[in-house]
């Protein structure tokens, strides 16, 4: 049996149609807002302990920060960010690699030298577990 | 001696009851069927409330829909539980909607813009409840697009029900259809 939807649709009137049509876009509206993933905005950059950059993610940029053993190269793309060259022995924040989530972090311990991301929301890392 | 007060219900106070009888049928039968999360459902027991609103009046709506908390809580044993006070702070938030929106011109805005707003109404009522009282935390929010979607179907859907019953029901007919199912209910 087909449901006969014609006089269903005859008792809306002008403005229902308009109501309906505010619930769906506000419903529509809450879901992308609320759920979309955090993305990050910015690349903070520390250097022995203090702050020395905080650059915007949404441009392609290049910085160095000078530590205890040399130059560290950091890069950054529209949404990602990496530690390009960093003078350390063991190389393991060159080769994390790009980072692109909220609170992800790249350490160069010998050179004293940390990037990490950062978006609207703080999100907790295991080290400040 | 107390001189003895007779009241006697004149015959707004029938309807009232028998309207109120309908919608806590309506309210005790969905609480049957299963839902993922509380405050998701149908909400059948507004059809009622818009119909009364509609031919009766905001004061005699107040009246069904509080009746309607009231008795379905105690029949079906939540009481003063938190559902309880969700669903008061819903229909006095959704009341208060309603009493602003019976003013919009009806040539425009028929049973159905009525009752998205009364179902928008309820879901904001039981939130901002929910939010200052039971999970007092601004995570909650994110529950919001599953409420906004139930409202808007829902709504839509009570909506309709209502306006063909307008068109089509006369007040007998609602009348004997109140009492069969309290009746059942």
């Amino acid at each position: 049996m087909k449901p006969a939807i014609r006089p269903w649709l005859q008792l809306m009137h002008p403005g229902d149609w308009l109501c309906v049509l505010a619930a769906l876009s506000i419903t529509l509206y809450a879901a992308m807002s609320l759920w979309s993933p955090d993305r990050p905005t910015r690349a903070i950059v520390r250097a022995g302990g203090r702050t020395v950059a905080t650059l915007p993610l949404d441009r392609a940029a290049r910085y160095e920060v000078r530590g205890p053993l040399g130059l560290t190269l950091i890069e950054i793309e529209p949404g990602r960010a990496r530690v390009k060259s960093d003078p350390g022995p063991r190389q393991y924040c060159v080769k994390q690699g790009w980072l692109s989530r909220n609170g992800a972090a790249a350490i160069c311990a010998p050179n004293e030298v940390s990037l990490q991301l950062a978006g609207r929301s703080e999100t907790y890392d295991s080290m400040a577990y | 001696m107390t001189p003895t007060r007779i009241l006697h219900a004149d015959e707004s106070d029938y309807r009232v009851a028998r309207y109120a009888a309908a919608a806590i049928a309506l309210s005790v039968a969905e609480a049957a069927i299963p839902t993922p999360l509380p405050g998701v459902k149908p909400g059948l027991a507004n059809i009622i409330v818009l119909l009364v609103l509609m031919r009766h009046g905001w004061i005699e709506a107040v009246w069904v829909a509080l009746l309607r908390v009231f008795a379905a809580s105690l029949l079906l044993g939540q009481l003063f539980a938190p559902g309880f006070f969700l669903s008061l702070a819903g229909s006095l938030c959704s009341l208060a909607v309603l009493g602003l929106a019976r003013h919009l011109p009806r040539r425009w805005f028929g049973a159905v813009s009525l009752s998205l707003l009364a179902a928008f109404g309820h879901i904001g009522g039981q939130m901002i409840l929910a939010r200052l009282w039971l999970v007092p935390h601004d995570g909650i929010w994110a529950l919001w697009p599953v409420f906004s979607a139930t409202a808007t179907l829902f709504g839509t859907a009570n909506g309709l029900i209502t306006a063909r019953l307008l068109r089509e029901g006369t007040d007998e007919e609602v009348r004997v259809a109140g009492s069969g199912d309290a009746a059942v209910g």
